[in-house]
């Protein structure tokens, strides 16, 4: 019972997922944050047996910073892609393996394009501009089919993911709360996709940066959303 | 002294003769003299050969002769399950509240359980499921705990407790643990809960219930609760909950045991008999409607009068 999307725009990606975490029937929480950062232009949205989920977040994310660490630079998405497919593949042959499936999205600030990952717990790996992992498959991946195109504006990607979401609230027997991150060429955002205009604050922060040199910290703190 | 390891440890048959005397040779007289009353430890406190059953595969003989991962209901062991805990933070801090009834299969086995496990002044652990597990890792736990204060001279997080435990489950995930506790707590950050489970999931929150019982415990609970209730009413919230699931819940119930975690440390405020107090508030509840009936009645009278 879970639900996330990603979609990549022209010099953007999303990712969105929702936040209820439980055991069976019961829901614990709906405010857990199931995206992790795992660099300053670098994200994942996942889900899973619960357990292996956080334990497989948090060993990617150790790894990609150690990774920055040692190299002064981070890893970029698409190698980052096939160490974590690689990863999971290994898993999968072992005597315990992950049960995790993920969304992986992230900005290559050499060549300024997005990228968005649909990696599943088997070890399979698909680049794709848009994509869905668990309950938003059924509703969702024809919506996205239908409104998505190339090169979208953040406003426009943003209608999408809205569109998304409304679905899934409207079909989905299950009530999801979200969480949405956009990343681009200034690093990791948070987004109140609730909110009437998500971007309203994105576009004044990035206004009254601008005419500022934008310094990368290489090692600054990244968190998204609401931590546990 | 290797010996007396010797007997100590039987060997699992499934582990190499020659990686096991390395183990042993590297364990010195002094560890095991210190550890002795705990399990068996090894001198950085990790677990050394803890028994498993001596078969080829000791995860499916456990699957077949318990009834612990519901793939054989009718086994002949039936580990102690059915409870209901609950922890939720308030204004005032953390109040804590469990029965105490102890089930195998239909059979109740005690009814004076104590389900909150105090791992040190600061820190509380629930007890659900395996009572046996519950038991024995926070027990653990709270040695780590203690090993952390030595270490570091200052008080461990909770959040920081409740990762050692759900480490530590995570290592034997599918091998049959079975617990869902909270550990509960005050630290630099104020009152803190955590639900660690054998499924190796921790989760950070302001409320939350474990055990068979715990959907009848969440019904009243999540109707009571805001976070400005005074340190009276989260009292008697926590109480009533757990007199709910105890009267609905055949798994749960006998008595309840109430805490109150502060500042400076968890009080204990209580022992309550469910049955005795269960119909106490039945007698309150009726009484109070019988006042409201002779209220409106004596209201209404005038009403009547009129043509």
């Amino acid at each position: 019972m879970e639900c996330a999307f990603g979609i990549t725009g022209k010099d953007y990606v999303l990712l969105c997922s929702d936040m209820a975490a439980g055991r069976s029937i019961i829901r614990m929480k709906s405010d857990e944050n199931k995206i992790k950062a795992l660099g300053p232009h670098l994200a994942m949205a996942y889900g899973g047996e619960p357990g292996d989920t956080n334990n497989f977040a948090e060993y990617v994310e150790r790894n990609m910073r150690l990774y920055h660490i040692r190299n002064h630079y981070p890893l970029l998405p698409a190698s980052a892609s096939a160490w974590i497919r690689r990863t999971l593949a290994e898993s999968i042959r072992s005597r315990n393996p992950y049960a995790v499936n993920l969304l992986l999205a992230g900005y290559d600030t050499t060549t300024s394009k997005p990228h968005l990952y649909w990696i599943d717990y088997l070890g399979t790996k698909a680049v794709v501009p848009y994509a869905a992992h668990g309950m938003g498959v059924y509703v969702s991946l024809s919506t996205m089919d239908k409104w998505w195109f190339n090169d979208m504006n953040k406003r426009e990607g943003v209608e999408v993911l809205k569109k998304c979401i409304d679905e899934v609230q409207k079909r989905i027997t299950v009530h999801f709360n979200f969480n949405c991150i956009l990343i681009d060429k200034d690093g990791i955002h948070n987004i109140n996709i609730d909110s009437q205009d998500p971007l309203a604050e994105l576009e004044s922060e990035s206004k009254a940066a601008s005419g500022d040199i934008v310094v990368d910290a290489p090692n600054s703190p990244l968190d998204v959303g609401v931590t546990a | 002294m290797n010996s007396v390891l010797t007997q100590l440890q039987p060997s699992a048959p499934h582990q190499n003769r020659l990686e096991e005397q390395d183990e042993l040779d590297r364990t010195d007289a002094a560890s095991w003299g210190s550890m002795a009353g705990f399990g068996n430890l090894d001198r950085t406190g990790g677990v050394q050969g803890m028994s498993i059953p001596r078969v080829s595969d000791p995860t499916s003989f456990l699957d077949m002769h318990t009834d612990n991962m519901s793939s054989n209901p009718d086994a002949k062991i039936k580990i102690a399950h059915g409870t209901t805990t609950l922890a939720f933070k308030f204004q005032g801090g953390v109040i804590v509240a469990v029965d105490s009834r102890a089930t195998a299969g239909s059979y109740v086995a005690s009814g004076t359980v104590k389900k909150v496990i105090e791992i040190n002044k600061f820190l509380l652990g629930t007890m659900a499921g395996g009572a046996a597990d519950c038991q024995y890792w926070e027990t653990y736990l709270g040695m780590q705990c203690r090993l952390y204060e030595l270490r570091n001279k200052e008080r461990i997080s909770v959040a920081a407790a409740s990762k050692i435990l759900s480490n530590i489950v995570y290592q034997y995930k599918g091998m049959g643990l079975s617990m869902g506790t909270m550990v509960c707590g005050w630290d630099k950050t104020g009152p803190c809960i955590f639900y660690v489970d054998s499924d190796g999931q921790r989760l950070k929150g302001d409320l939350f219930s474990v055990g068979s019982g715990s959907t009848f415990a969440y019904g009243v609970l999540d109707q009571g609760y805001r976070w400005d209730l005074t340190d009276e009413e989260a009292q008697e919230l926590g109480r009533r909950s757990i007199i709910a699931a105890g009267h609905r819940d055949a798994y749960s119930g006998n008595t309840c045991n109430l805490y109150h975690v502060k500042e400076n440390g968890w009080d204990f405020i209580g022992n309550y008999d469910v049955n005795e107090l269960w119909y106490e508030y039945e007698g309150k509840k009726k009484a109070e409607r019988e006042s409201q009936n002779a209220a409106a009645a004596a209201g209404a009278s005038p009403m009547a009068v009129e043509p």
